[in-house]
């Protein structure tokens, strides 16, 4: 037991309690039967593309950019099913004694498209690059955790970090920490990935080609892929509808019949841990009223946005940013219920009857504006005064997010609870969006990132739930499952709780059946 | 019909001279348009919240990031020095590098513009045909019923927004049918046949607005015309109709027709943008409302350029044309 093992009881009791080497046997590599059908070349409709597009796996931003990372490159671990848990994947062991040094053995004979051999020297160009502020990577917050990074031999990496986090491995899943080739500066698509690319224009499309030597055998079974973007949701399904593209992401709930209606089409829901928050800042009046804060979270009826915003894609949320089916969900926490009365009596002790509060929303936290609408008219009931301010899409983010008393957030869904705590309620964090700061809170985020029992992490993690639920200034009404459509020829596709499309790694997964 | 000074005007100098003239006094009036245009664009851009490092970082940036990328990209710098570098450098021919992409300008647009160049013109040469068709058939029958139905038809369709014309093609031709693609799929492996079907949908949406708007006015001139006492006259010298239309009516309507043709050529370029989005048609309309929104000044200002330049360009050929055509306007 002297390894740290990333895997979950089951893994275990199946595998013995062997080395994390013999356990690499179930990681990435496929022990189920793999199928041998070949062919097919398909197209992919995403949600945005623009000139930003890249390459560059440390700037990928958006679901198209993930999808994109993920054909061309590997990671040296990844998430592979909806028990998010990480499994080994360049790296063939990762193991620590202290979950502060890390130890990583490359899997040998992998190669990057033009040939050249995979070696420890790739490994420490690509996760030290993220530290570079001139590369401006989207995880140099994480990246600043790492405070050495040294190969050790041809195949060995060591990663030592600032402070203990057992979630190291969860972390090297994601689609920015995937590797890129020594040396380049700004990567040019030469990855391990499954794919190798054909032709990259950015707003316009990527074409990529079934890379014969991928590092999993029997992998890819398409030949050929092509991404495209069409923003317009309305024209995105009916690409699909007619059939000039077979799978897209992005599907609104109120399509979801008109894709069901089709027999060549089905729909897959993802729930995710994705979710439009309702920002109350503490340190503004009067959101840093507690009563007022307790108000607005029992004059939220969870119900009617799960039904009538979502349409029923969605999961209500309990104030706390881990969902139900993500690990250390903490069941105790008893559900906020709408509750008019209590949230009047909340309202006229904090004194702020009839007072008038500019809330702001944008088309950009998706489902916020009509939240905002919804708000507006409960509030009217319990003697809250609420102007609606709907903001463009365009700039939200850095001029109105947060900038405000209240104003909508939206996190997209992160791999694991010490990331979404960290990046979101610890009280130094940069989007400490309602600038609370609880330090018991704080104590136990340090605590259970460098904790390996599993058990003692979900006691942690349920304290921290419910200390967010009770005492933050934020009210998360819902979890917004995310929905793709797709020809049902496209065969193999299940539902990873991380993002659309199998959490962006399905293009290695499926396969085209006639 | 000239009367003496205006032919005396056209003898000391010929025809071909005043044109010349024309133009010059044109390019020079478009260079200053230019820049002034560019100097409006690159003040109004520098008023929208964030800028481009902002945009790119996005949600996560922090403050010491976007100021690194600020000074990677010279964003640091005050904005008349930036703008001042710009205009030298595209007087030397050099549109920049896009801030994004991080690769030439010249290389973005060059992928866009023959897109944009091609939907524009198969869709005019379509609807010039189409609409001077309607609209000389339509002032020749003033009040009968073609008229009617013709008038119905074109004023029922210029007040229907594209994006509506746009989905219904798509759901009929693309959906239902399964004729079209409904998407524009324009790769450099497409054939001529697909890229032709391909542009079939967005090049229907965008006829039918246009070729609306210039049938309207084709049959407002030549209605125009065709009252003059010099047709009366024609007719009862006994000039065949179908002559009096082509070779009396049309020299004398062209000017206006001309210049309805070339407002919607420049609409065709640069207006296109919700075809775009529908169809995802990688033209110039969509990547400058994609340099506006990440900020990505020297990209949206060769973008802009090339519109305001296309529709300078337009006009004065529509000027030329129409001098040409008519004696009267020559001296």
């Amino acid at each position: 037991m002297s390894g740290y093992s990333p895997f979950s009881r089951r893994d275990l009791i199946g595998a013995g309690l062997a080395g994390a080497g013999m356990l690499a046997l179930d990681g990435c590599s496929p022990g189920r039967k793999a199928r041998t059908t070949r062919g097919g070349s398909i197209r992919v409709a995403t949600q945005s593309s623009s000139t930003s597009d890249t390459l560059d796996p440390a700037k990928a931003s958006n679901s198209t950019d993930y999808t994109r990372q993920f054909l061309l490159y590997s990671g040296l671990t990844c998430i592979e099913d909806d028990t998010l848990v990480p499994r080994p994947a360049l790296a063939e062991t990762f193991e620590s004694d202290d979950r502060i040094t890390w130890r990583f053995d490359l899997r040998r004979g992998v190669h990057f498209h033009d040939g050249k051999e995979l070696t420890s020297e790739d490994v420490v160009h690509s996760l030290l690059r993220h530290k570079d502020p001139a590369v401006g990577s989207k995880m140099s917050a994480i990246a600043a955790q790492f405070a050495e990074v040294r190969s050790e031999g041809r195949y060995g990496v060591i990663l030592r970090l600032t402070s203990a986090n057992a979630d190291l491995p969860a972390l090297l899943a994601q689609p920015h920490m995937l590797i890129v080739k020594a040396g380049q500066a700004h990567p040019d698509g030469t990855g391990t990935g499954p794919f190798r690319l054909a032709e990259f224009k950015p707003g316009v499309r990527t074409v990529a080609l079934r890379n014969p030597e991928y590092w999993v055998p029997g992998r890819p079974r398409l030949e050929r892929i092509e991404m495209i973007a069409i923003p317009d949701e309305v024209s995105r399904i009916n690409a699909l509808l007619s059939g000039d593209v077979q799978i897209v992401n992005g599907v609104n709930p109120r399509s979801v019949r008109r894709i069901a209606a089709d027999p060549g089409c089905r729909t897959m829901v993802t729930p995710s841990s994705q979710y439009t928050n309702l920002i109350m800042r503490r340190d503004s009046m009067p959101t840093g009223n507690p009563d007022f804060v307790q108000a607005v979270k029992l004059m939220i009826d969870r119900p009617l946005i799960h039904r009538a915003i979502f349409r029923g894609y969605a999961t209500i949320g309990n104030d706390q940013p881990i969902a139900p089916f993500q690990p250390y969900f903490n069941a105790g926490i008893p559900q906020t219920l709408l509750d008019t009365d209590k949230a009047r009596w909340h309202v006229q002790r904090s004194g702020l009857t009839g007072v008038r509060l500019p809330l702001y929303c944008s088309t950009a936290a998706e489902g916020s504006v009509d939240m905002a609408s919804i708000l507006q008219e409960y509030g009217s009931r319990v003697g809250l005064n609420f102007a609606v301010n709907r903001m463009p899409a365009d700039g939200y983010w850095s001029t109105h997010w947060m900038r405000h008393p209240m104003s909508f957030g939206n996190a997209t869904p992160r791999p694991t609870a010490d990331l979404i705590f960290s990046l979101f309620y610890e009280s130094g964090a940069e989007w400490n969006e309602s600038g609370w700061k609880d330090e018991r809170f704080d104590r136990l985020l340090v605590e259970a990132r460098g904790e390996a029992d599993r058990a003692r992490r979900g006691e942690l993690y349920g304290e921290m739930q419910q200390i967010v639920h009770d005492r933050c200034g934020v009210a998360i009404p819902a979890f917004i499952s995310l929905i793709d459509g797709f020809d049902s020829r496209l065969k193999g596709l299940r539902p990873i709780p991380l993002g659309a499309f199998m959490g962006y790694r399905f293009a290695e997964h499926v396969w085209w059946e006639d | 019909m000239a009367s003496p000074a205006s032919s005396r005007a056209s003898s000391s100098r010929p025809a071909w001279l005043g044109v010349v003239m024309l133009i010059a006094r044109r390019m020079a009036a478009a260079l200053l348009t230019l820049f002034l245009v560019s100097a409006v664009i690159f003040t109004i851009s520098g008023l929208l919240p964030g800028d481009a490092a902002q945009e790119i970082l996005g949600q996560s940036a922090t403050p010491e990031q976007v100021a690194a990328l600020r000074h990677e990209m010279g964003l640091d710098r005050p904005g008349p020095v930036r703008y001042y570098e710009w205009l030298r450098a595209m007087a030397a021919g050099d549109p920049g590098k896009s801030y994004v992409a991080n690769m030439p300008v010249q290389d973005i647009i060059s992928d866009r513009l023959p897109n944009s160049l091609m939907l524009a013109g198969i869709t005019a040469l379509v609807s010039v045909v189409v609409a001077l068709t309607i609209g000389i058939a339509g002032a020749i029958n003033r009040g009968g019923r073609i008229d009617k139905v013709l008038n119905i038809i074109t004023l029922s369709l210029v007040a229907t927004p594209e994006f509506l014309i746009a989905t219904l093609g798509v759901l009929l031709f693309s959906v239902k049918l399964l004729w079209l693609p409904s998407i524009a799929m324009i790769g450099k492996d497409a054939s001529w046949g697909e890229m032709l079907r391909s542009l079939a949908l967005p090049m229907l949406s965008l006829a039918f607005v246009v070729i609306a708007q210039m049938a309207r006015m084709t049959r407002a001139a030549v209605a125009d015309q065709l009252d003059r006492p010099y047709v009366e006259m024609a007719r009862l010298k006994g000039v065949p109709f179908r002559r009096i239309v082509l070779f009396h009516v049309m020299p004398n309507a062209i000017g206006p027709v001309v210049n309805a043709i070339a407002l919607s050529l420049s609409y065709l370029l640069g207006g296109a943008l919700v075809v775009e989005t529908i169809f995802n048609f990688p033209g110039l309309a969509s990547l400058m409302v994609n340099a506006v929104t990440s900020r990505d000044m020297p990209l949206l200002q060769s973008c802009a350029m090339i519109f305001c330049g296309a529709y300078l360009a337009l006009m004065l050929v529509a000027d030329v044309i129409a001098i040409l055509a008519n004696p009267r306007l020559r001296a």
